[in-house]
């Protein structure tokens, strides 16, 4: 196989594997979710927290993190599952983390929104907005000091655009010429609100240049597309460069959390997006390069049979121990805890 | 022994800790020249402005800045100039400092210290006296300081650094000139408790700048022949129940007094603290539930004085 379609098979594999990720997930969680008001069973959901899945922004992850070493530190959001897994989290572990279990990688104590694995640099998916990128800078900040190669990948949403560390964030990494790579994964909504009337001007990129961020706007929804834009900004922040922009522009195909139909959406809207679904649009690529059906669909299965697994895992791991509830807090005054 | 006051104090505490420790980092407004405080005097000449960081004005990422160089080995010292100003950067304290540790399942520690000065600041008005103390006692994960002595500044400080935990640090605008002696390499274990001043009659709890203004008021209680026990809490989270019960359970009457708010204070839980553990009498006092007003005679409505102790103590022991 040619190299490039080697490649891309590889980018095609990451993004089948969150994909299933992604709709196992969904199914765990309903009848989770009660305060959304659309619960319609009693039986306990087995992920029962808020699910923000990142289905359809599937190619940024995947393109952005391909081009990161497993020692590159990321920063994610609430919809952070797809950037977890892509830098390399175990998957078993990340189920058991969102089925609230003591094998999953926070041991049941962040659940989906605060989804984290350090030890492939991953520092957390986050609950709050824009949050991730004072950390993403303090952490480029940190390499920096330490004369360190790795680099650092922010990750934030369209909505982050408009809160004020978003600012504070780029202004900081471009006085101290920080190794970072902004990604806005534009998912074109801010939870349940289109973003575009929401924002003053032409939006991300426009901004960051404004701030003197170089970067590039690109199809989130093309892997390769993302890849190869990737490969450049990041070439360019690990020569040295300071911070670089990836707007990559896509679209969320569920809801703001799972149980959330999001029938506030135009379906026509909707049904024009899911023609540009990154996963489509990848095979299309792959028969291109010469690939063959079987070879994608091979993919799939595999992908299908590793989250299988990983939800059968999952439901069978031990929950915490209360006392865990005591644990991993603080070291002065553990033990005073009224 | 070396007689400095309570800025070089925290200035010294941090020079031997930035050179003990290559990954001690301090960073925020105006830091190079010093501090607003001369808190940071001479740092940056000494140990360069990669390592005592002069920032952009935007604490909201000064704090979560500090929260992403701990997880990625340093060890920060943030400063937020005053109480009020921290208050930009509250998600990055309470929501990514405080939580990161637990909610991550203890991959990472986050070990800071915020510094943040508090309290009345001669004619400094509503947004620059504000003391917050109880705000950041109520948060899991924090640990809350207030040092009243250059002493325990410099032995606090050397500890908080050393804790590998989240530390909110509040020193008082009014104490940077008071003048005492520092032993060098000396440590104050955070949660402990000063003793102050020995008595049996009333036991008189306080902190920060209300330290004195309490020694002060016991002095004039003794002539009177009451004898107060004065405990300078020192740590605010964890607090020293075991002094602070004990005494309170020996003398049957408990002060609390603080320069903060009266109403949800800290001083209200150690009240009822108390009130659980001994069954004492209580009394509290800190400032009415107004903001601090610019004007002198507004201004002192705000403040805790030494008449006032004396009579809230006299009113405690007669009821």
């Amino acid at each position: 196989m040619h190299e490039s379609a080697t490649r891309l098979l590889a980018l095609y594999r990451t993004m089948a594997r969150i994909r299933a990720f992604e709709n196992a997930a969904e199914i765990a969680s309903q009848g989770g979710v009660a305060a959304w008001g659309l619960s319609t069973t009693t039986k306990p959901a087995l992920v029962r927290g808020p699910l923000h899945l990142s289905t359809g922004q599937e190619a940024v992850a995947v393109g952005v993190c391909a081009n990161l070493t497993r020692d590159d530190l990321l920063t994610s959001t609430h919809r952070g599952h797809g950037h977890t897994l892509a830098k390399g989290a175990n998957v078993n572990r990340m189920m058991a983390e969102l089925f609230g279990r003591a094998t999953g990688t926070n041991k049941g104590k962040g659940g989906s929104m605060h989804i984290a694995d350090f030890s492939v640099g991953m520092l957390g998916a986050n609950g709050v907005v824009a949050a991730g990128m004072p950390i993403a800078v303090g952490a480029a900040h940190a390499l920096k000091i330490r004369k360190r190669p790795e680099i650092v990948a922010c990750f934030f949403g369209d909505g982050a655009v408009n809160r004020g560390p978003f600012l504070e964030a780029l202004n900081w990494a471009v006085v101290y010429h920080l190794p970072v790579l902004f990604v806005c994964e534009d998912n074109r909504i801010s939870a349940t609100t289109p973003t575009g009337p929401m924002t003053g001007g032409a939006g991300a990129s426009v901004r960051a240049d404004s701030m003197g961020v170089p970067g590039a706007k690109v199809d989130g929804n093309d892997v390769e597309a993302v890849d190869a834009m990737a490969a450049r900004l990041i070439a360019e922040v690990r020569g040295g460069g300071g911070p670089r922009f990836l707007h990559a522009v896509t679209y969320r195909f569920k809801g703001h959390v799972s149980v959330d139909p999001a029938a506030y959406r135009d379906q026509a809207e909707v049904v024009a997006a899911l023609a540009f679904d990154p996963l489509l649009i990848a095979r299309g690529a792959l028969v291109r390069h010469g690939v063959a059906l079987q070879a994608i669909e091979a993919v799939d299965h595999e992908a299908k049979t590793e989250i299988d697994a990983a939800m059968t895992q999952a439901e069978a791991a031990p929950w915490p121990e209360p006392a865990a509830a005591y644990t991993d807090i603080q070291n002065t005054g553990a033990g005073q805890w009224r | 022994m070396a007689l400095m006051n309570y800025s070089q104090a925290a200035a010294a505490a941090l020079s031997e800790a930035m050179t003990a420790d290559a990954t001690v980092v301090a960073l925020g407004e105006d830091l190079g020249r010093g501090g607003i405080f001369a808190q940071y005097r001479g740092l940056q000449q000494q140990f360069g402005a990669d390592r005592v960081i002069d920032t952009p004005i935007s604490e909201a990422t000064i704090m979560g800045a500090a929260v992403g160089m701990a997880l990625a080995g340093l060890r920060p010292v943030v400063e937020m100039r005053v109480v009020d100003f921290a208050l930009c950067a509250m998600d990055e304290l309470v929501n990514q400092a405080a939580k990161n540790r637990f909610m991550f399942g203890g991959q990472g520690r986050v070990p800071l210290v915020v510094r943040m000065p508090i309290g009345l600041w001669t004619a400094s008005a509503a947004q620059h006296s504000q003391s917050l103390e109880a705000w950041f006692a109520h948060i899991p994960g924090l640990v809350v300081v207030a040092p009243a002595a250059p002493d325990d500044n410099y032995g606090l400080l050397a500890s908080a650094l050393e804790s590998g935990d989240p530390v909110v640090y509040m020193e008082h605008k009014e104490l940077w000139g008071v003048e005492g002696d520092v032993v060098p390499g000396s440590r104050v274990a955070l949660g402990v408790a000063r003793r102050l001043r020995d008595g049996g009659d009333v036991t008189i709890v306080t902190w920060s700048k209300a330290v004195p203004t309490c020694v002060a008021a016991a002095t004039a209680l003794s002539t009177a022949g009451i004898e107060a026990d004065v405990i300078d809490l020192r740590t605010l989270w964890p607090w020293d129940r075991e002094m602070v019960l004990a005494s309170a359970a020996r003398t049957g009457h408990l002060l609390v007094v603080h320069e903060a708010v009266q109403v949800g204070g800290f001083g209200a839980e150690i009240a009822a603290a108390a009130a659980e553990a001994t069954g004492c009498r209580i009394r509290r006092l800190g400032a009415p539930r107004i903001p601090s007003g610019y004007s002198k005679p507004l201004e002192d409505e705000s403040r805790v004085t030494a008449d006032a102790i004396v009579g809230a103590v006299t009113t405690l022991l007669q009821r």
